[in-house]
């Protein structure tokens, strides 16, 4: 995709802003075909077994995605700017077991000061990540890939084979990873907002449009005057916030947990990521993408059980399914490309 | 692409041997090579310290226990590393791997001889990696995307082939060849199968046409486009190599464990990625050597052994020393040229003072 | 590239010299340990019963995976034995619960020359090899809790009667159901012996006639992984909407599936039973998700294993059938078919005296 996909309005030519309609209407149909498809599983699915599209089946399905989704916000942030953050499960698992350990030796701590601390955590493994990628300048494949052993050694060696006990910590904590709210659990809540303000930072502030400059024309965005490696790095920070949010929430949510929280967790947050629309070679892509992707994921693994279809198939299909979305986007991009080629020929011819 | 090329390590580029009077570090680094010398001195500290922390480390014992560990992921990284010289990736190894021994376990529970399943997995590991040469070559999808797709992709078909269950009794003759030793001496089968391998795929690499195709394609791909070269079917080459030599560390793990399963082999494309990356193969392609990976081999199961023996050091430092590395195979050379730039741009600024800034 | 080749193999053979160097000097010791522990083997023949239990004697207790509680009360019984006959032991387990891992540390222990392995199995027969291996080099080798291959080990120390386990279970979530309906199985891996051995005893003592009205429709697999646990215990309740009754005899799966009833709309409707914790448990008796659970106490079997492993050590028994030994604390025990000791008997926890324990 040679055009960044969504820039500042007005003064632009006019065959940029058709450019850029263009793009868009890809962009929403992109999205559009996940909830087709989303719409189309629950659909068969429901069919075949209707007790699926009952209330509690149904806040299960959302319940079990809120955690990936906030974790595919933040992954898209990374993706975006052409770079990509294999360290998510990891840093997970630090921040899970960080904030059991710290509620269930202090009960009395605040929530929100739980909270804080655990994305503060996130925080900084993030903003490691983003130092060696950016001032660094080690491919984010390697240095995640670093990270993601680094810190899940960190995690063993902090737990030291133990693990924290959902007995020990504070029934108001669990009660936010289990209760709902007018029958909305609190943690799709969550959820929602996260991906809501990453959503609105992503296509209303300039900082947040700059990463879909940095990672359609690295170079380009550079010479127009983009601080690149400022805006990777809080790309970065914030992917490891997430991540850190979602280590607490999983705590709120399963209660016991140990060194291995969060482990393989980079594949499917990486590949809800994809199935949603964000390409792996950045510029395009949005965070209600991503989610929407989390969902769908999140679906075929209720359906299948539901259905009593061998769980087993369940690995094979998010496979599957990555792969189509990567030929998918290939394809569309190609056919973006001939017609804002045949565009431009022909204003020029 | 080009561009790394021009600023890659010192040692790439024609002979800028030292003089002879040179620092002895100087003089090693000339005649074994950057890199590789940076690997030797890394492997004489993980001898010592080893030895330090047991004396049990240094010991034909070590050697052989600590190589069977690694045999798998050493034989993958051989052929990783070609791909990745290329200028691409292959994560979904591991899950070749798994499928191999899971077609294993379905097939001796249908009752053939493991002589006809041996073939027959590795067709099965060529397809896969046919798969992901075709969705690379002929699609043009990335191949980080495709493998990761197709690491899930062919994991999730191991567990459907065998479901949970695990093959465990196949003849002890076979599995006494696969982690037994070699005519008596302390070095295991399955590292001469390695040595074997890498002689293969080092002469492949560095002696043949082919070897020097790979080397272009991944330092620049549209200029050995137009110079003639078959890119494509190099590359699928490639990926179909890395298939079959996956499928082959399957059929070694399931009879060195005496166990076939779907779920065998997790993580082992990181440590395989993680010694290639190490042996001095440059990310975006068009360096290395086989040698280079060995050594990574050699330093990864060194310092596993070490741990593993030591009484005081907790083993969960593996993992932290493993990513350190990873990470610092790159930084290194980052840090050094730019530490080797500022420098050489002070000495020419020393040197004619009156040409003023850029 | 071509030209960095030559200098490269250099460095290769550089490397291979420095290994070929330590490893001729290394060379020596091995036979020497070879030709010592190849009179240990001999003189395990005999036994000497009156003989002293050896001091100083070290060993090395492997479990099925590190970080698993359950797995720490019961190595630290192996601890407490070792100490208490003035030897010491190494917990030295894998992170995650598979054989592969427990082969790497097999062979690492071996390197440290302990006097006995302990073992809690991962697979009976994938880590047989490696076990044999050791036991070659006079390693004396303990199963515990999951059994390896017979030919694999000396002595198998048994929490309980392998049958026992399975009729308790079964009968207890019959009980709690009314002899009908449908029950599930939450286990833990897939290759584990002492599920399998457990769960084959089940579904044996199901075909009973008083059973006829029950129906075993999935055996699922937690991985004694908390939080797959959870999610496969919201499986089942989801693809089987009539289950009646869960039995979960692993201590990580009762306690994840007893968390996610008591928050769902089942809890008290789908009875949950298995193997578990007091102090895991309590809260959910009290509330009324659980009624009874059953376990043994951990420590103890670890503690026994610790002193048969000094029994084997010190020549006082060999692993036959019929042979006496004192178990410390725990008083006499006699070797059953197979090398097999059993430690006792089955404890059902309920209401009444769920807060007489302390574990």
């Amino acid at each position: 995709m040679s055009t960044s996909a969504v820039g500042p309005p007005a003064p632009a030519p006019v065959e940029g802003a058709r450019a850029r309609r263009l793009t868009e209407w890809v962009f929403r149909i992109r999205e559009l075909g996940i909830v087709v498809a989303l719409g189309l599983l629950i659909l068969v699915t429901a069919i075949l077994e209707p007790r699926f599209i009952e209330a509690d089946s149904l806040r299960n399905l959302a319940l079990n995605a809120s955690i990936f989704a906030i974790l595919a916000a933040g992954q898209t942030l990374v993706i975006v700017t052409r770079n990509v953050d294999l360290s998510v499960g990891s840093v997970l698992g630090l921040s899970a077991y960080f904030a059991g350990d710290l509620l269930s030796s202090n009960p009395g701590l605040p929530l929100p000061v739980v909270f804080l601390l655990g994305m503060g955590l996130g925080a900084v493994c993030g903003l490691f990540n983003g130092i060696l990628v950016t001032w660094g300048q080690v491919p984010a494949l390697v240095v995640t890939l670093g990270t993601l052993y680094a810190f899940r050694g960190l995690a063993f060696l902090w737990t030291d084979g133990s693990q924290v006990n959902a007995e020990t910590l504070p029934d108001a904590f669990l009660d936010l990873g289990t209760d709902s709210i007018l029958g909305v659990p609190y943690l799709v809540l969550i959820a929602l907002v996260v991906v809501l303000a990453v959503g609105q930072w992503l296509r209303d502030f300039r900082s947040g449009r700059e990463l879909y400059a940095i990672g359609s024309n690295p170079d380009g965005a550079r010479l127009a005057g983009v601080r690149s490696d400022r805006r990777v790095l809080t790309a970065f920070v914030a992917a490891g916030a997430l991540a850190g949010l979602g280590g607490v929430l999983f705590t709120a949510r399963f209660g016991t947990v140990d060194a291995t929280a969060g482990v393989g967790y980079e594949l499917t947050v990486i590949a809800a990521a994809v199935v949603g629309g964000v390409a792996i070679f950045g510029g395009t892509g949005s965070v209600y993408g991503a989610a929407l992707g989390a969902l769908l994921l999140g679906c075929i693994t209720s359906s299948l059980i539901v259905l009593r279809v061998e769980a087993f198939w369940q690995q094979a299909a998010i496979g599957a399914l990555l792969l189509i979305a990567v030929a998918l986007d290939r394809f569309l991009g190609l056919r973006i490309d001939t017609a804002l080629r045949r565009r431009s020929a022909r204003r020029a011819g | 692409m080009l561009a790394d090329a021009a600023t890659s390590e010192p040692s790439a580029a024609p002979s800028a041997a030292p003089a002879a009077g040179a620092t002895p570090g100087a003089r090693v680094r000339g005649v074994l090579g950057r890199w590789e010398a940076l690997l030797i001195g890394l492997l004489v500290i993980t001898f010592v310290v080893g030895q330090g922390l047991s004396t049990e480390f240094l010991t034909a014992d070590s050697f052989t226990t600590g190589s069977l560990d690694l045999s798998e992921v050493a034989i993958m990284a051989l052929a990783l590393a070609l791909v990745i010289v290329a200028a691409e990736i292959d994560l979904s190894i591991a899950s070749v791997l798994a499928l191999s021994s899971a077609v294993m376990a379905d097939l001796w529970n249908r009752g053939l001889p493991l002589e006809l399943i041996m073939p027959i997995c590795l067709v099965v590991g060529g397809l896969c990696g046919a798969f992901n040469g075709v969705l690379v070559t002929r699609l043009g999808l990335p191949s980080l995307a495709v493998t990761i797709g197709t690491l899930a992709l062919f994991r999730g078909l191991a567990f459907v082939v065998i479901g949970d269950e695990s093959v465990t009794d196949f003849p002890v003759s076979w599995t006494d060849r696969a982690f037994g030793n070699f005519a008596g001496t302390f070095v295991p089968n399955t590292m001469v199968l390695f040595a074997g391998l890498a002689v293969g795929f080092g002469v492949l690499l560095h002696f043949t046409p082919f070897g020097r195709s790979v080397f272009a394609i991944g330092a620049n791909e549209e200029a050995s486009y137009f110079s003639g070269l078959r890119v494509k079917r190099i590359k699928l080459i490639l990926f179909v190599m890395a298939g079959i030599v996956a499928a082959l560390a399957g059929i070694i793990i399931s009879l060195r464990n005496s166990t076939a399963a779907a779920n065998v082999g997790q993580g082992f494309e990181l440590t395989a990625v993680t010694a290639v990356l190490l042996g001095g193969v440059s990310i975006f392609g068009g360096r290395g050597t086989i040698v280079g990976v060995i050594l990574a081999l050699l330093l990864l199961g060194g310092i596993q052994k070490a741990l593993l023996l030591s009484e005081s050091i907790s083993s969960y430092w593996i993992q932290i020393v493993t990513g350190a590395l990873l990470v610092g195979s790159v930084l290194g050379p980052n840090l050094a040229r730019r530490v080797s730039e500022t420098r050489r741009r002070r000495s020419s600024q020393s040197q004619h003072p009156e040409e003023g800034h850029p | 590239m071509m030209s960095e080749f030559p200098r490269a193999l250099r460095a290769l053979l550089a490397a291979l010299a420095l290994i070929a160097a330590f490893a001729l000097a290394a060379c020596g010791e091995t036979k020497d340990d070879e030709e010592a522990s190849g009179g240990g083997a001999a003189s395990e023949e005999k036994t000497d019963a009156t003989a002293e239990i050896k001091k100083g004697l070290k060993t090395v207790s492997i479990p099925k995976q590190l970080g698993n509680p359950y797995e720490e009360f019961e190595h630290s019984g192996v601890d407490e034995a070792l100490s208490e006959l003035g030897g010491s032991n190494k917990i030295s387990g894998p992170t995650e619960a598979s054989a592969s891992s427990q082969i790497s540390i097999i062979n690492a222990a071996v390197q440290q020359k302990p006097d006995a392995i302990i073992i809690a199995g991962n697979d009976p027969d994938a880590v047989a090899p490696a076990l044999k291996q050791a036991a070659k080099r006079g390693v004396k080798i303990v199963a515990m809790d999951s059994g390896v291959a017979t030919d694999a080990r000396s002595v198998f120390v048994n929490q309980i009667e392998t049958a026992l386990v399975g009729k308790s279970q079964v009968e207890s979530i019959a009980k709690q159901i009314g002899n009908q309906g449908e029950i599930a199985i939450l286990s833990a891996t897939a290759n584990a012996t002492n599920q399998n051995s457990w769960i084959k005893v089940m579904k044996e003592t199901l075909k009973d006639p008083k059973y006829k009205d029950i129906k075993l429709v999935k055996t699922a697999y937690g991985d004694d992984d908390d939080q797959k646990s959870f999610q496969e215990t919201q499986g089942l309740i989801s693809a089987y909407p009539n289950l009646k009754g869960i039995i979960s005899p692993t201590t990580v799966g009762v306690s994840a599936a007893a968390r996610y009833l008591s928050k769902s709309p089942q809890k008290g409707k789908v009875k949950l039973t298995g193997l578990g914790f007091p102090s895991q448990m309590s809260k959910f008796v009290k509330d009324g998700t659980v009624d009874e659970f059953q376990l043994w106490v951990p420590k103890d079997v670890g503690y026994l294993a610790g002193q048969v492993a000094a029994n084997l050590a010190s020549g006082k028994i060999t692993g036959k059938e019929g042979e006496k030994f004192k178990a410390g604390r725990l008083g006499d025990y006699t070797i059953g078919v197979d090398g097999e000791v059993i430690l006792g008997p089955l404890t059902t926890f309920d209401k009444a005296n769920i807060d007489d324990f302390d574990f």
